[in-house]
């Protein structure tokens, strides 16, 4: 069998599984479709926030973009782990015990405001559709590169299986679908990690692998790294050349934005038990570490492959993979200097680059780059499409349930059925499918950008006044109503104004504090928690049965049972 | 708000003074080990990895090829937290039954499980 058919073979037979237990798990009620019923084992629910949270953008660019930046790497590797601990301490338990469907729900009980609970979806509903373009982009992309179909063809592909699931099972056929998504994706990062750290270091655990020797030069392979680097005229691997509070900055906008981010949230609403909150936010992050903490690993032996096998290689005697790599674009060569030999060097040499790559090639060629068998690449696709589909799947549930549930539930209809909300639900979870396809097969120019961007509108909006509604009894709704806006709308500005408005000012020198647009969330937050807070010492204090509410959330006893307040 | 749940007596307008001390005291010894715990989270990750890096890294971890600084920002930090849940875990489930707030087998035992997991 040859690369092809074994793509085939393992896309199909995941997608077969996929669509089984999507038929196994139908969602028979709203609370089935909203929260899988809350019955969801706190490992299995871990499990598929581990698959909702990595999305095609980790699974095939991270490693890749860790290889190019080396130390600077860190902000995503601890940007997007660090989260965990805040969502664990600070929020998941005590949103379990208040039992609410959305994060809207949240805060428009808490703030008893409608005007709050429709900005809440407002914001919930932006986040998830920039999101959510790029991971129908993600699968088209995958499809197209691995099958040889066109990039539209395997958007409507991704869109039919997606569709399928989120539409008859709710958050029950995710969940489910999501645990089996993370075996298949885990595995097929591991597999070539593996090899490959055995091939180079001689060690089999990648993690131990990194700080291992490097088998060919008897050296550390980080020193080796560092020392070819230097030889190359790059900066050394392990040193950051972004400056360290603009690295500070970052990290704590993606950790936060992480906790702050509604499909993320609103897994931990699955479970039955608050206790079960907590240890499923330690299985979710101990499932996403594996990858983490290989990623770093794999980023340190492509680039260490790519330098030993390709730099001052005669362009005549190039290796297979760099041919069918060149072909797809991802790769390109061009001899400026004429000699046939390929100068792949840094901004410090004196030599010109000659040799342009793209990351994702560091995670989708391992596998021919390391001569392994042809059923590896066939699983890398595999996994690539069950990180891209599990994570379109999780945001597109958000985007229902905030029309379903918060907008026509809660605000515009109060009085509908039971079966009447569950049908609104499931037409709401096929149009934000036909829209992100559409998305996906269109992408507007801005949305790779804006992805990124998505974590600072998610740090500067939900996460403060999240917080504060439960850690401080006395914030009212004008703060956090106040709080939202100004946070949102200055993380927004500050990011359009150097993304869109003038890039040509994009640069360090210009930044507000040399904060960059990535890291701005952070300070967009701080101004949100200021803001909250002196606005609520300002204003009436909430009625008492909200500050009763504050205290019931604070108390694990009798989660599950109902939360009634009429405000 | 599930509508196929009882009403829960928690929400009655009254509660008695000493359960309310009670709630107090553990909400109180919550936030401590909250300030112990982000404590650590930020150390390992903002301190070490990040505003430490640097001098950090003239060190190796001791048996490994690792620049110290470069370990915790792409290794040690997650590993840390990792642990930090688990124990923050450990720690709620012992407060929660000491201050007699635990949750029992509460809704575990009530209606049907999802098969298998």
């Amino acid at each position: 069998m040859n690369v092809q058919s074994w793509t085939f073979l393992l896309v199909a037979a995941s997608f077969a599984l996929y669509i089984g237990i999507a038929v196994w798990s139908r969602a028979g009620s709203t609370k089935d479709f909203y929260v899988a019923g809350t019955g969801v084992s706190p490992l299995a629910n871990g499990m598929a926030t581990a698959a909702d949270w990595m999305s095609a953008a980790s699974f095939i660019s991270m490693a890749g973009l860790i290889s190019f930046m080396g130390y600077d790497g860190s902000v995503y590797l601890m940007g997007w782990t660090g989260g965990y601990v805040l969502l664990a301490l600070l929020l998941a338990p005590y949103l379990r015990k208040f039992g609410a469907y959305t994060v809207p729900d949240f805060v428009g009980d808490r703030y008893y405001s409608q005007t709050a609970r429709i900005v809440a979806v407002v914001c919930a509903i932006f986040v998830s559709f920039t999101y959510v373009a790029g991971q129908m982009r993600g699968v088209g992309i995958v499809f197209s590169r691995f099958l040889e179909v066109p990039v539209d063809v395997g958007v409507y592909i991704g869109m039919a299986i997606v569709f399928f699931y989120a539409v008859l099972g709710g958050m029950k056929g995710i969940t489910y679908t999501q645990v089996a998504q993370y075996c298949v994706l885990i595995f097929a990062y591991m597999v070539p990690a593996i090899f490959l750290s055995l091939m180079i270091t001689g060690n089999p655990i990648p993690q131990l692998g990194l700080g291992g020797v490097d088998q060919a030069s008897g050296m550390a392979l980080l020193e080796r790294l560092n020392g070819l680097h230097a030889e190359l005229g790059f900066a050394p691997y392990t040193d950051g050349s972004k400056s360290t509070l603009d690295v500070f900055f970052i990290t704590a906008a993606l950790m936060v934005g992480t906790a702050g981010l509604p499909h993320v949230i609103i897994r931990f609403y699955t479970v039955p038990r608050v206790r079960d909150a907590r240890t499923s936010v330690g299985w979710a992050l101990l499932f996403i570490a594996i990858l983490y903490t290989t990623a770093p690993a794999v980023a340190v032996f492509a680039r260490a492959n790519l330098l030993t096998s390709v730099s001052e290689t005669p362009y005549a005697e190039v290796p297979a993979w760099f041919t069918n790599w060149e072909n797809t674009g991802l790769l390109s060569f061009d001899d400026r200097d004429g000699d046939g030999l390929i100068d792949f060097v840094g901004p410090g040499a004196a030599a010109e680059n000659e040799l342009t790559v793209d990351q994702d090639i560091m995670v989708l060629a391992n596998p021919e780059i390391s001569g392994l068998p042809d059923w590896v690449v066939g699983l890398v696709a595999a996994g690539g499409l069950a990180a891209a589909l599990s994570t379109a799947a999780g945001l597109l549930l958000v985007v229902s349930s905030a029309v379903s549930h918060d907008l026509l539930k809660r605000a515009i209809k109060p009085d509908i059925s039971e079966r009447g909300e569950l049908r609104a639900a499931r037409i709401a979870a096929g149009v934000a499918v036909v829209v992100a396809g559409y998305l996906g097969i269109n992408p507007p120019g801005f949305v790779a950008q804006v992805v990124a961007f998505a974590f600072g509108l998610a740090a500067s909006s939900f996460f403060p006044v999240i917080i504060l509604g439960i850690f401080d009894r006395r914030t009212t709704r004008e703060g956090a109503i106040a709080g939202m806006i100004t946070g949102i709308t200055f993380t927004a500005a500050y990011i359009v104004f150097f993304k869109f408005v003038s890039p040509e000012l994009n640069s360090a020198e210009h930044w507000w504090l040399g904060i960059s647009p990535e890291g701005i969330g952070t300070v967009g937050m701080a101004i949100n928690f200021v803001v909250t807070f002196i606005l609520s010492r300002l204003t009436p204090e909430p009625p008492d049965e909200v500050q009763r509410l504050v205290d019931r959330v604070r108390i694990p006893r009798g989660a599950g049972e109902a939360h009634e307040i009429s405000a | 708000m599930p509508p196929d749940q009882p009403p829960t007596p928690e929400s009655s307008p009254r509660r008695d003074p000493e359960e309310v001390r009670r709630h107090e005291a553990y909400w109180r010894r919550n936030l401590r080990y909250l300030g112990f715990l982000l404590a650590v989270w930020f150390v390992v990750s903002y301190g070490f990895g990040i505003l430490l890096a640097e001098p950090l890294n003239r060190f190796t971890l001791p048996g490994t090829g690792f620049p110290l600084g470069f370990w915790w920002a792409q290794q040690g930090s997650i590993y840390v937290f990792v642990l930090l849940i688990f124990v923050y875990v450990v720690l709620m489930n012992r407060l929660d039954r000491a201050f007699d707030v635990d949750e029992g087998a509460g809704p575990k035992t009530t209606g049907k499980r999802e098969a298998g997991w």
